[in-house]
């Protein structure tokens, strides 16, 4: 019953994820990668955000050097999601290797709402395979049919996602110290976005469950 | 488009997140932060809803994401299932961006 929903829910964010992938296929192409390459990326870097801005940075003129900066600070929440999922990645080395690979926003947030262990496991695994074969078929797709196709915020796809992420945050915030995590989070963000670089309010809201951890005990 | 810009890219998102984990290894285990390590990622995932319910290029903007949550919010605390939250999030935006 449960494992059914996990697979449901995982599907669903993965379709939503592939026809987002289409815009990127198009976005890198018109940005003067091949088909390939455009290809290697979504199969390789596997992080969406940092994809975007890569092409993005390259296809208005800038050069690797100016792409990667604004690229890796997107990626770079990948880095705290890892680390909150030591639980959820235990295994041997090759395992962990590559179970790293599908370490995104939707896998993370899958994974940390459901309150039993295996399911954490299930959903993180779930999530980032359905998300892994979506949006490397909708890059291709993207990159081959290249030229003008809908912009995905007309079809309300950029809402998908943060209505997504609050599903899966809101099960989470049983105790205190969790919600009062979230909104201080949330409004670091907020007073962020306006002057830091993209990617900067995300990650700097990890610091925002500071207040809230546990005592070490003695 | 250079072969050497793909692969900076793939090997430098891979690296963060091998890196995340490793760090992730010499976290004392018990106590402390090894007992905290899921409270973590609820400030990141919040601050996320935010960025991309409101986000710009360095400014807030309310547009049609921000209703299309909104809309979403009221469905997550009637436990919605995800598949009907994703359908009503996007029709509301997309509603919204066409009227």
């Amino acid at each position: 019953m449960r494992s059914s929903r996990i697979i449901r829910d995982a599907a669903s964010i993965g379709v939503a994820t592939g026809i987002y992938a289409v815009s990127f296929g198009v976005l890198s192409v018109a940005a003067g990668f091949s088909v390939a390459q455009t290809c290697v990326m979504s199969l390789v870097a596997f992080t969406g955000a940092s994809q975007f801005t890569f092409v993005s940075v390259i296809g208005a003129g800038g050069g690797v050097a100016a792409a990667l900066p604004p690229a890796l600070l997107l990626a770079g929440r990948n880095a705290i999601y890892a680390l909150s999922l030591r639980e959820v990645l235990a295994g041997g080395r090759r395992r962990q290797a590559v179970a790293a690979h599908l370490v995104i926003d939707e896998s993370t947030a899958m994974a940390h709402a459901q309150p039993a262990a295996p399911d954490k496991r299930r959903a993180f695994l779930a999530t980032g395979l359905a998300i892994l074969a979506c949006w490397n078929a909708g890059t291709l797709a993207g990159a081959l049919a290249g030229g003008a196709l809908t912009d995905p915020r007309s079809l309300g796809l950029d809402a998908i996602f943060p209505a997504v992420f609050l599903a899966l945050l809101v099960p989470q915030l049983g105790g205190r110290r969790a919600a009062g995590a979230a909104l201080l989070g949330a409004a670091t963000a907020l007073v962020l976005v306006p002057i830091a670089p993209a990617g900067v309010p995300v990650m700097a809201s990890v610091l925002a469950c500071v207040p809230f951890l546990r005592r070490r005990t003695p | 488009m250079s072969w050497w810009a793909v692969l900076a890219l793939c090997g430098c998102a891979y690296g963060l997140k091998a890196v995340g984990l490793a760090l992730a290894d010499r976290v004392p285990q018990g106590g402390g932060l090894g007992g905290s390590l899921e409270l973590v990622v609820v400030p990141v995932i919040a601050a996320l809803i935010v960025v991309q319910t409101v986000g710009g290029d360095r400014e807030v903007v309310v547009d049609a994401r921000l209703p299309a949550v909104l809309v979403a919010a009221v469905l997550v605390w009637r436990r919605a299932p995800i598949l009907v939250i994703v359908l009503a999030a996007g029709a509301t935006a997309a509603l919204l961006r066409h009227s």
